[in-house]
Formats: C-alpha cells, structure tokens, sequence
C-alpha cells in the first residue's frame, strides 16, 4: 500500500474512522430492514477508503459537500454516531432536528456542506464556497464529492469552467463505483472522465479508492496545493458499492452479477486490506484491531438505542427554520 | 429632494452595501465593464474591481449555484440574472438548493444571497425576454420575493435585501430602468413585508405589484374623475406578503382588484385574491378580480403583445363595473 499518514496515531484513526462508517452503515441498514427508519436510504459500504483517505487530509475549516449516498463523508467529516443516527430516525436530537433525514445530513460543526439528493446538486455549492474562500481571503478548501453518475450532469462542466478559470480552492472528487444508480458506468459514460476535467486544464489523476493510504497521500499533496492557489483539482477514485443503489435494492442481478460483489468484498476490501497492513507492518497487534472493532460497534449500538429512545421534534417545528432571522 | 432613474437607485443600493460589507460581491453575465445590458451596474467593476465584480461564462445554474455555497460559507452575493426568463435555467439551484438548505439543516445553514432579475413585458422581446415568474418563486417556501415599484422602493428593498438572511429574489421592471423618482440622498431602507398605500380611497382597493402600480394609479386617477375614490396599494414584497394592510383596505371599500404581471391562471394575483376572499369575505360587496398578464407566451407583434398585459383602461373598466354592482355574480 501507498505511504502517507505517518504515525500511528493517525494510522489507528483513519482504520477506526473505516470501520466507524462500515458500522454505522450496518446498523442504518439493520434499521431499515426491521422497518425502523422512515424512507429511503443508500448504503456507502465499500467505499469507506475514500472519504477517509480525504477527509484526513482536511481540517475543520476545509468544507466538503457530499451526496445521497453521504453517511460516509459525514463520519469520515468528524461527525458523531448519535446526532447521526438521530437525524436518520427523524428525531429532534439529529444534526437537522430530523428535518433532513439519510439525504441532507450536514454537519456545520465540522465543515460538512450537506449531504445532497438532487445527483450533482451540490457541485455549485461546492465551487461556491471555493469562490468565497478565494474573494474572502481564507486559506479552506472545498472537496465536491460526487458519483459516477453525477458526471453525466452539465452541471459540473460550468462550475470546472469557472473553477479553472479562477483557480478555485476546490477538489472534485469523483467516487467511481462503477455504476450509476442501476446501470453500469460504462453504459452512460463516453470517453475518459478524467480527460473531461483535463478539458478544462484541470490537473486530473485516477487512484484506487480502496487503499486508503494511496488516497490519502495524493489528497494531501493536492489539498497543500490548492491552498497555495494552484487548485482546482480532480481525483476519480476506483471504488465498489456493497449494497445496491438504495438499500431497497436487493435482487439486483439483472445489472450486477454476485460473483462481481463476491470478488470485490474478498480481494479489495479497504478495511481488511488496511488491516493488514497495520498487522504487517507491526503498527497494531491483531488484538488491538479487535478491541477498536468491538469499541466501535459498542458505541454504534449505545448511538441506536439512543435514537430509538429519542424524542421526535415537537409539532410546533414543522414551520420553523423556513427564512433565518 | 433628488430624482434618479431606478437603475441608479439600484447601482447606488449595491455600491452602499459594497462599501459597508467586503463580503458582498456582484457576480453574473457581463456585468464587470459591460454594466450588464441595461447598464444597471456601470461602474461597480472600476469602484470594487474584478475581485468583487465577477464576469462569469453563459452557465446560469453553475454561477447560481455557486452563489448559492459562497453564501452557506460567509458571503453575501448578489447574483444578476441578465433576464427573468432564464429563471428556469436555475431552478434546481434556487428551489432545490437555496431555498431549502436552512430549514433541511434544522437552521444551521444559512443562504444569505440576492438573486436581481427582471420582470415586463411591451418591450417586443418575444416570449424568451418577457416574462414575468414571480409567482414560480413566491411559490417555494425559503425564498423571498420583492417587486419594487419605483427607483425608491427599488434603492431601499435591494439594500434590505442584501442584509436578510435569506435568498431574496428581486423582480425589477425592465421598461423602468430608466424612470425618475425622488430619492433622498441620505440612507434608509425598506422593510420586507411592509405594503405601502400609495393614494387613498373609499370606494375600491387596487393592489398593484411593481409597474403595475403605475398602472393602478393611472387608472385610480381616471376613476377619480368618474367620482370613484380609488385606493392604491403596493404590497412591496409578495414573500412575506403585508396582509394586514391589503386586509384593512378591502374591509374599508369593500372591493378590490389585484394587478400583476405574471400570467393570470395560477399567480401571484390568484393568491392575493384568495386571501382576501377568505379573510375578509363578509366585508366584501363584489368578488376580488384578477388582472394578470394573458394566459399565451408573450407574442413579438407590438399589435399582439399590447393585448397580453393589463392597462389602466382596463383597470378601470374592471373597477367601474365592480363598484356598479355589475359583477356580482358573474366574475
């Protein structure tokens, strides 16, 4: 695996800050199955590699703007298991007073814009706040993070135009999971995307988005670029969703074989694949792995018998916080 | 006291709050040294320079959203839409994003932007440069709404609305670019939600919205001369909208007529109608009329799109049918 963080300290968080999401994602997913969470949610296991391998490359002052599929960001961003799971059960105690649910949940507290469910909504706000940073003279820097999908928006060919032509403090971060919403990338996607940004003269790279080492060194050589002036930048990171596109999804073998699933969940797994490397590499004892593991999951549990317990916002919030004073 | 044209008063507005805020900034198609194409914005760029002043590409949805995130961050943009028309090129932006991120995020985000656009038709610009959408945006709960009605309101709405917390969109006559109000010179502002009665009268109540006011208080004058007293109200801004003023006015002439710009079936004169039916209904001696524009695309032959839009003379054939008894029960 590539070298990056470079103690052990920081290796210890980013493979807890992996299983934290990997986690939280099984326990939402859980929730959903017994019917214990309101609507529609999408799972971001498998893909916990690349918003860790960003996100601990940001501060709480660089923003991120994230996705439908967005817990991800949100734990990598910093945010805690109980206002999430919260939010996710509607409850007044949630990051949004249970007004933004699985696909708005933003975290101010640590610069996470939101999460977005309009596929590519939130690149302009992204670029956006880029912009500020640059008029305003602050040092932040903005990752977009966004699917495969999203690339097929004319969105975000209008703010890479205005970002290059700016030089905007902002990352695109691509997560390729190699499909988009039920169809196969390769189906809506004509030629490179990253030749689409390197159209722009935006410096483009590809990583694999399951070594969260490799992810992490090329965020942080871009994100100490950016703030010197030189962004903007895009990552299209090579990953694999573990669940379908929502968590409905489940007889899905009419887009996606299982052997597929099977080959990416046993060969190119980032937690297994980190862990590993951590055991190998005498960073952490196989007993120490375990003790964050079981940590994790015991504070996930604690965060869900929380929420279950929560209140939900009273009624006399349903017309609260439409204008700000 | 001073007359300037609504275009100066609306330079001068962001020009004051630029120089008292540097976290205003003016971004949108050629609006740097071209001033945008009616000129409003001349010589902000040489003032405040291409920092604060951003020429940006043909991408409406891309510069609307990007106002949309330097405003959750710490900015207060000022977004120029170069036509009202082109509303629907940023809907998702402005509806889906700006509107809701406050209340999504349980009031821990913020949008504090202006969208300024414009509105009017008789310019022969053909259906893609004439329309006028307040009622689109009224529509979503999150955004507000200001229609100003002369340079004054013009100069003290946009100077409220770039210190509100919220997007504001701002609909500004494009044929009153150049008319001429008094002004004062020293500094005021005018508050969201406050309708200002332009003339008094006893006998009927019309409710106009920007030019349309003009349009009101013409024909209030030819009613004058008929020895109908016509009472003439600008509501200022639709979102909030001053029911408490239109209210008090119906239930005092018991009759009104609602003018606006917008298409007639399902607008901004429908709502205001509505409200007044519900709310002061046994105070009423005559249904609420609605006078909006015609419900076609705005046709380019001056002969066709005079037809489209409401007139003082016909405002004035509505309120004296209304005040006759002639339309009690056929609206």
């Amino acid at each position: 695996m590539a070298q990056a963080k470079t103690n052990t300290e920081d290796y210890l968080r980013m493979y807890r800050q992996m299983v934290r999401i990997r986690t939280f994602e099984d326990n939402a997913n859980q929730l959903y199955l017994s019917a214990k969470m309101p609507g529609l949610t999408h799972m971001y296991s498998g893909e916990e590699a690349v918003a860790v391998g960003i996100c601990e490359a940001l501060t709480d002052d660089d923003r991120i703007t994230s996705t439908h599929r967005g817990h991800g960001h949100c734990v990598a961003k910093g945010a805690e298991f109980k206002e999430m799971f919260c939010e996710l059960l509607g409850k007044a105690e949630g990051y949004c007073r249970g007004k933004g649910g699985s696909m708005h949940i933003a975290d101010q507290s640590h610069g996470n814009l939101g999460a977005n469910a309009i596929v590519g909504g939130s690149m302009g706000i992204a670029t956006g706040s880029a912009l500020r940073a640059k008029l305003l003279g602050q040092d932040d820097v903005t990752v977009c993070f966004f699917g495969d999908g999203a690339t097929a928006q004319g969105l975000w060919y209008e703010v890479m135009n205005m970002a290059a032509l700016w030089s905007l403090p902002v990352i695109y971060a691509c997560e390729n999971n190699g499909y988009s919403e039920y169809t196969k990338t390769e189906e809506i996607a004509a030629g490179s995307i990253t030749a689409r940004a390197e159209a722009f003269g935006i410096e483009a790279h590809q990583v694999d988005g399951q070594d969260v080492l490799a992810v992490n060194e090329l965020t942080q050589k871009l994100v100490a670029r950016a703030r010197k002036g030189e962004g903007p930048f895009f990552i299209e990171l090579m990953t694999y969703r573990y669940h379908g596109h929502h968590v409905g999804d489940i007889n899905r073998e009419y887009y996606r074989s299982k052997d597929e699933e099977k080959d990416w969940k046993e060969n190119r797994d980032p937690i297994i694949r980190f862990r590993a490397h951590l055991v190998s590499e005498g960073i952490a004892s196989e007993e120490e792995i375990e003790a964050i593991n079981a940590e994790v999951e015991k504070d996930a549990s604690a965060a869900v018998a929380y929420a279950e317990a929560a209140a939900y916002p009273p009624a006399d919030e349903v017309d609260m916080h439409i204008y700000a004073d | 006291m001073r007359e300037i044209t609504l275009s100066q008063a609306v330079n001068e507005a962001i020009a004051e709050e630029m120089r008292r805020d540097p976290s205003v900034f003016l971004l949108g198609e050629d609006v740097a040294e071209a001033g945008t194409p009616f000129k409003v914005l001349s010589g902000l760029v040489e003032e405040f320079g291409t920092g604060r002043v951003l020429d940006t590409p043909i991408s409406e949805p891309g510069f609307v959203g990007m106002a949309v995130g330097a405003a959750m961050t710490g900015a207060r943009p000022i977004v120029d839409l170069m036509f009202g028309d082109f509303i629907y090129l940023v809907m998702d932006q402005l509806c889906n994003q700006a509107a809701k991120q406050h209340y999504m995020s349980g009031g821990k985000l913020t949008v504090p932007m202006v969208l300024r656009t414009n509105m009017g038709a008789t310019r022969r610009s053909a259906a893609q440069h004439s329309q006028s959408l307040q009622a689109l945006v009224a529509h979503i709960p999150g955004l507000k709404v200001a229609m100003p009605s002369s340079a004054y309101e013009a100069k003290g709405l946009m100077k409220t609305a770039i210190r509100d917390n919220n997007p504001v969109v701002i609909f500004e006559d494009k044929l009153m670019y150049q008319d001429k109000a008094p002004v004062p010179e020293e500094e005021y502002l005018i508050p969201f939600g406050e309708a200002k009665v332009k003339r008094d009268g006893r006998d009927i109540t019309l409710i106009g919205t920007s030019s349309m006011v003009q349009v009101a208080e013409k024909a209030a004058e030819m009613l004058a001369k008929e020895g109908i007293e016509a009472e003439v109200i600008d509501p200022r801004t639709i979102v909030p909208l001053d029911e408490t003023t239109l209210l008090e006015s119906v239930k005092k002439t018991s009759r009104a007529i609602v003018i606006d710009e917008g298409h007639q079936s399902y607008g901004v004169t429908a709502e205001i109608a509505s409200r007044l039916n519900e709310k002061a209904f046994y105070h009423l001696d005559a249904p609420v009329l609605r006078m909006g524009a015609m419900d076609v695309p705005v046709p380019f032959s001056p002969a066709l799109e005079d037809l489209t839009v409401p007139t003082p003379q016909g405002v004035v054939e509505n309120a004296r049918r209304l005040c006759a008894g002639e339309m009690i029960h056929a609206a």
